[in-house]
């Protein structure tokens, strides 16, 4: 069936009328609206399509047309088709009816159109600042606005209102002199506890504010945005092949799934096609990131528990698997693989071979490595059951990827959407009904047996030579277009628009963790403190990829 | 508890494993471990303790930082720990381009570390914000905020180039 006549009748059922529609391509779908009807095209999609919030995003084309454009992005399983909502904003009153009391999962992409272009959500329910701290960045600078300066030099300049003063060695807008107000919990026996942004192990930086009523957990509260480097804006402007770097240092576990988002985005726009070998290597690559992180986490997991040997010997697992990525690509994070077009790297006889011989230890090894845990009444004692997220809390806010799996909900884009590549090879979605600490244990566990079939199956497609490896003399032409990967943590999503110089207008990124931060909230309640490690890497988010 | 033991018994010593793991010699990793616990000895006493710092990092950093201490490195036989507290510390190790977010803490991890301490830097972001110079929320760098006495390069530095950076840190 037509899907114009399919969302023109959803619409229609729905009683919202609109301006245009157009199937840009394929797998994507966008309709136009007036501002007034587009909160009301958009709770009627997210209702139809059962499809939570997966972008909303502000565009600043006032140089152009005077107003600033909205996009909501919808996923439709059922049709095949990534949907977006389209709307001008008025370039001189920027506002737009927030959408979030009806619908959850708009509520942080809300936050953040807020404070990077200054676009009110009139209504909106929460309005703090996510990235930009309050402590440092005076209210009513948007760094997402196209008239704010990419160079940093510019806006120190007094003369843009932001004088900076230096408090021994750091610098700090005289501005800024705001504090984030984290919702209270009061009552007898009520304690708060903050931990971060520097935390005791090796990890990132982060806020967490605890209250808790004896042991048990009442409210947590996670407070990000202390990676943030303002990806978005650094890459306006660049060259595509520039940017591709870029996006690989996006969130450093998952950069191929990252830098392979951004080029199937471009390639969309670009209409290139990448040849056959050169996306079998891709996805092979992706499968291999997806196993050295499933192994790290599950280490992660023991570690967190105090059962250091099984831990050891999955730190062994990935350490093997790195290796092995160093010898097949030379890089030991999969960086320097993709380029726009294909892939740099071609795969030899001599390295598949080396391939199947490492990933036989390996699998035996992680074999050992679940019996060891899965037959440990303590460690099982541990995660059974701890950190829940249902399955109705994980809809409505939006969570997707692992995370969702183990929480009953099967989304997988490599099965939903799936393109030429994984259609040759046979895998389950894994899915479990759990939601807990173990579910998800399990879903990786599961999955990385599934990735290392995969990867398999992969090698006996490659050619192993005489092959192209990426398209020749790409033309870079102007369009807008969405790439998305499932990455290890579920959809890495990359919306580029490209201009008339083939340079980045706009690339809005969507890591996961994005999604997903907010479920370790609502899974951590009534769990003791010292079980929040467990949980916290039971979900394994990332702090640069929320962050930005 | 079986399992275990098998697996200890099966797999053996791994330390120092370095076949089929890439381009470094096992050979190298144990001259190089053992000149850097001699130079520890001479300048520390017997264990030199870092406190790691991500000032907005993409996390790959890190993730070199921990395979340093995996059992195949296994760093800590030199004498080179990661402590959970500035307290403890005698150098930090700092990553990434110093978003504005981190500026203040990672000025408060610093002073609250007693001296004699160092600073060293890790991966290409933190000497000027490498891929992020220049962005409206970086410092462009720890050496605007704290003194840096070494810097060991790459996007990420793999767990040898780390060993071998901090060895030259410590004999110079
Ligand atoms: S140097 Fe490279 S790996 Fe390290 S934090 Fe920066 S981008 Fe990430």
């Amino acid at each position: 069936m037509d899907p114009k006549l399919i969302f023109k009748d959803i619409l229609e059922k729905g009683k919202v009328p609109f301006v245009n529609m157009e199937e840009p391509y394929d797998d994507e779908f966008s309709i136009n609206v007036n501002l007034g009807n587009f909160k009301a095209a958009c709770l009627e999609l997210h209702k139809v399509l059962k499809s939570p919030v997966m972008m909303l995003f502000a565009t600043d084309v006032r140089a152009k047309r005077g107003v600033f454009t909205l996009s909501c992005v919808f996923s439709s399983v059922k049709y095949r088709k990534w949907i977006t909502v389209t709307t001008d904003i008025d370039g001189e009153d920027p506002r737009f009816e927030s959408l979030s009391k009806e619908m959850y999962s708009a509520s942080l992409f809300e936050r953040e159109i807020k404070e990077m272009f200054g676009i009110e959500p009139a209504g909106s329910p929460d309005s703090r600042r996510l990235k930009l701290h309050d402590e440092v960045w005076p209210e009513g600078l948007y760094p997402l606005r196209k008239d704010f300066p990419a160079v940093a030099s510019l806006w120190r300049d007094p003369a843009m209102s932001c004088k900076d003063v230096c408090v021994g060695g750091v610098t700090m807008s005289a501005a800024a002199s705001g504090e984030y107000k984290f919702k209270r919990i009061e009552g007898e026996g009520v304690f708060e506890i903050p931990v971060g942004p520097v935390h005791a192990g090796i990890i990132g930086p982060g806020h967490f504010r605890f209250s808790v009523a004896g042991e048990p957990i009442i409210n947590m509260e996670a407070r990000l945005g202390f990676t943030h480097r303002g990806v978005e804006k650094i890459l306006e402007g660049r060259t595509v092949s520039d940017a591709v770097k870029i996006t690989e240092c996006v969130s450093g576990d998952a950069s191929f799934g990252h830098s392979l988002a951004f080029c199937q985005a471009v390639e969309k726009i670009c209409g290139i096609n990448v040849p056959e070998e050169a996306s079998v290597v891709r996805a092979m690559m992706l499968e291999l990131e997806r196993l050295y992180n499933h192994a790290a986490d599950i280490g992660g997991m023991a570690v967190d528990v105090g059962f250091s040997f099984p831990s050891a010997y999955a730190s062994i697992i990935k350490e093997s698997i790195l290796a092995l990525n160093k010898e097949l690509t030379g890089s030991r994070y999969l960086k320097n693989v993709n380029r726009i077009g294909g892939v740099n790297k071609n795969l030899t006889i001599e390295d598949i071979t080396c391939l199947r011989g490492s990933l036989k230890g390996i699998l035996k090894d992680f074999g050992e490595l679940k019996d060891m845990l899965y037959n440990s009444v303590s460690f099982m004692d541990r995660v059974d059951t701890a950190g829940i997220l249902k399955k109705k809390t994980a809809e409505d806010l939006g969570v997707i990827g692992l995370a969702a799996r183990a929480s009953g909900i099967p989304m997988d884009i490599r099965k939903d959407f799936p393109g030429g590549t994984y259609k040759k090879v046979r895998f389950d979605v894994i899915k479990e009904s759990g939601g807990d600490c173990l579910a998800r244990l399990n879903v990786r566990t599961a999955e990385f047996a599934g990735s290392a079939g995969m990867i398999l199956q992969f090698a006996d497609i490659l050619k192993c030579g005489g092959q192209k490896l990426f398209a020749d003399h790409p033309a870079v032409r102007p369009g807008s277009g969405l790439g998305y990967v499932e990455s290890w943590r579920g959809a890495v999503l990359y919306w580029v628009k490209l201009d008339e110089k083939g340079t980045i207008e706009r690339c809005k990124i969507v890591d996961p963790s994005f999604h997903n931060w907010e479920a370790l909230s609502f899974a951590v309640l009534g769990n003791i403190v010292p079980d929040f490690p467990l949980c916290n890497k039971s979900f394994d988010l990332s702090y640069s990829g929320n962050d930005l | 508890m079986f399992e275990i033991i098998k697996n200890r018994l099966f797999k053996g010593v791994v330390t120092g494993s370095l076949r089929g793991m890439g381009p470094s010699r096992p050979e190298d990793l144990e001259a190089l471990g053992q000149e850097l616990k001699t130079a520890i000895h001479k300048r520390f006493g017997r264990s030199f303790h870092i406190r790691e710092v991500d000032t907005g990092s993409c996390g790959g950093c890190e993730s070199e930082i921990i395979a340093t201490t995996n059992p195949i490195y296994d760093v800590q036989r030199f004498g080179v720990d990661f402590v959970a507290s500035p307290r403890h510390a005698d150098a930090l190790l700092v990553t990434g381009p110093v978003s504005k977010n981190m500026a203040l803490a990672l000025k408060k991890t610093y002073d609250a570390m007693p001296g004699p301490k160092y600073v060293i830097t890790l991966g290409d972001c933190a000497p000027d914000g490498g891929l992020f110079k220049g962005s409206y929320y970086v410092e462009g760098g720890v050496k605007n905020i704290l003194p840096v006495s070494a810097h060991i390069p790459g996007c990420p530095p793999d767990p040898m180039t780390i060993i071998r950076y901090l060895l030259i840190l410590l004999k110079v």
